[in-house]
């Protein structure tokens, strides 16, 4: 695709030049050298090479924002990620964060030859079935656990907390043993033929599976699955966010759970709100645990911030400073709690309260947990580690 | 003779593995020509992205060693190490492959026939798994850097 595609395609030639984008952009706010109209502007004059070798492209957060304030409905994101496939072509890969771990993980994911060892914190406690119509999606959570290990959490704790969930409302879910990253990242950093790749394996296994349904507990990978995998696949499965199934089950069975007192404030994560318009459905979940108090963020909704990171590039000095008001802002609900619906919210600000800058101390900590853990919680349930 | 002969990526700190790399070649001792050796300041520095890198490039097996922990000429490198090390290895065996793939040792710099004895010792392993299957199995594009060699060997 070349860059006249891309404009054609993304609706880029349809700006304004009006500016809300660069106004309302996370990133443009502690960037003063960062601005999507000023990338978009290149575009149109044709200054291909110009963007392409900036740097900068990669610090977008894709996070839609910028979007929903356009009135010519200019999808910056998408103009973005498919720029990143013309400079990923260019050997242009951004500064990936952790070293670039993560991404190496998933390309060597990509080789069908492998057989991997992702299902060894499933311990006995769970139910699984091979013969279930329902497949559970665990997503990249083994490898983070290894990666993440100095943040103090687990993130197989949410893939645990959903199959329990999922165990105590009759569902034993089927899970893939060789499952591969769904290519989120690497779709978003330009590696096309991986996503590709990875895409293909993925809808073979889901195909030779026989599921009807598959439920996500990551918002990525449930995008990916929903927005990007039909123009490359064909995935024939009812999708659902655990979030949605949740609030679905608590309208149809009135789900009893026991009363947790406690003060707790909403992080919509990117690609679950902006991106799938997802809003409500975490609210009603969370509203529904008695005692629960829900008090929303100056912040909230399609107006919500960013964690401040997206697909592990560009981590720098202003994703920390997002991240802090994103943190400042929950501390100032007063709420106990914040809760997220993504593993990558929760990992990001973790992140930042970990490694806090000398001035911002104790003023930024408060306790981050996902929407399933405290519903497993709320359920009753022990878990067994 | 058409045997499978394993690639080594070993990761030897300046100070003490890469001297006795260097001693066992002084000395004259045989060693299995399987093993390619990248020199860095300390073992300490080695990132697990180093590791998973020689991997995807096709490496058998891997290998960091450095100093043993009083010898270390930056005093905590070898305890840094380990602690990568252990993170290392789990991402590996989730990624499903062997064990033996990767190995960890500390070689002092007087230890020349120590240094051989371990490549020995893994070729032999690596040996009898034979070939990673990481290997060759995707056709990767060139990245610019293989591309602008390609171009100034034309």
């Amino acid at each position: 695709m070349n860059l006249e595609d891309i404009i054609k395609e993304t609706k880029t030639f349809y700006c304004l030049e009006c500016g809300k984008c660069s106004s309302i952009c996370p990133i443009s706010r502690y960037d003063p050298a960062y601005s999507p109209r000023v990338m978009v502007e290149d575009a149109l004059l044709g200054l291909e090479d110009g963007l392409v070798h900036n740097n900068k492209l990669f610090s977008c957060l894709t996070c839609g924002a910028c979007q929903l304030k356009c009135p010519s409905d200019v999808n910056f994101p998408l103009f973005i990620q498919k720029m990143r496939a013309i400079a990923s072509n260019n050997g242009q890969h951004g500064d990936c964060a952790h070293s670039g771990t993560t991404q190496s993980l998933t390309q060597l994911m990509a080789n069908s030859t492998i057989q991997q060892r992702r299902l060894e914190w499933l311990s006995n406690g769970y139910r699984t079935s091979d013969q279930s119509e329902v497949l559970f999606w665990v997503g990249c959570a083994p490898y983070f656990d290894t990666v993440f290990e100095d943040l103090g959490f687990k993130v197989t704790d949410i893939a645990k907390a959903s199959l329990r969930i999922l165990n105590l409302l009759g569902i034993e879910p089927k899970v893939l043993p060789n499952e591969k990253c769904c290519g989120h990242d690497m779709l978003w950093t330009g590696d096309v033929d991986t996503f590709e790749e990875l895409a293909q394996q993925n809808a073979a296994m889901i195909k030779e599976a026989g599921v009807e349904k598959i439920i996500f507990s990551c918002p990525e990978c449930y995008r990916t699955f929903k927005e990007d995998y039909p123009n490359y696949v064909d995935i024939d499965c009812e999708l659902q966010h655990i979030s949605e199934f949740l609030s679905e089950a608590i309208e149809k069975d009135g789900l009893s759970f026991k009363e947790i007192r406690k003060k707790v404030t909403y992080q919509d994560p990117c690609r679950l709100g902006r991106h799938l318009g997802v809003y409500e459905p975490p609210r009603e979940v969370i509203q529904a645990i008695p005692g629960v108090e829900l008090v929303e963020m100056k912040h909230n909704r399609e107006e919500s911030l960013c964690c401040g990171t997206s697909a592990f590039t560009n981590c720098d000095l202003y994703s920390k400073q997002i991240r802090v008001e994103r943190l400042l802002e929950a501390k100032a609900t007063g709420a106990d709690t914040l809760i997220t619906t993504c593993p990558k919210c929760q990992i990001h600000f973790r992140c930042a309260m970990v490694n806090k800058g000398e001035e911002k101390g104790p003023d930024i900590e408060i306790e981050v947990m996902d929407m399933v853990n405290l519903v497993a919680n709320a359920l009753e349930v022990q878990d067994d580690g | 003779m058409n045997e499978f002969e394993p690639r080594i990526i070993a990761f030897a700190c300046n100070w003490c593995t890469y001297a006795a790399a260097d001693l066992a070649g002084t000395s004259r001792i045989h060693y299995a020509p399987n093993v390619r050796v990248v020199r860095v300041m300390c073992s300490g520095m080695v990132n697990p992205i180093y590791a998973l890198k020689a991997f995807e490039g096709g490496a058998d097996g891997v290998l960091i060693a450095g100093c043993n922990y009083s010898d270390c000429h930056y005093l905590n490198g070898p305890i840094k190490c380990d602690a990568m090390f252990a993170r290392l290895k789990k991402l590996v065996h989730t990624l499903g492959l062997e064990d033996e793939r990767l190995r960890r040792e500390r070689i002092s710099a007087s230890e020349g026939v120590i240094f051989a004895r371990v490549i020995d010792e893994m070729v032999e392993q690596l040996k009898k798994l034979g070939p990673s299957p990481l290997k060759g199995a995707r056709e990767k594009a060139p990245s610019p850097f293989e591309r602008a060699r390609e171009e100034a060997t034309v």
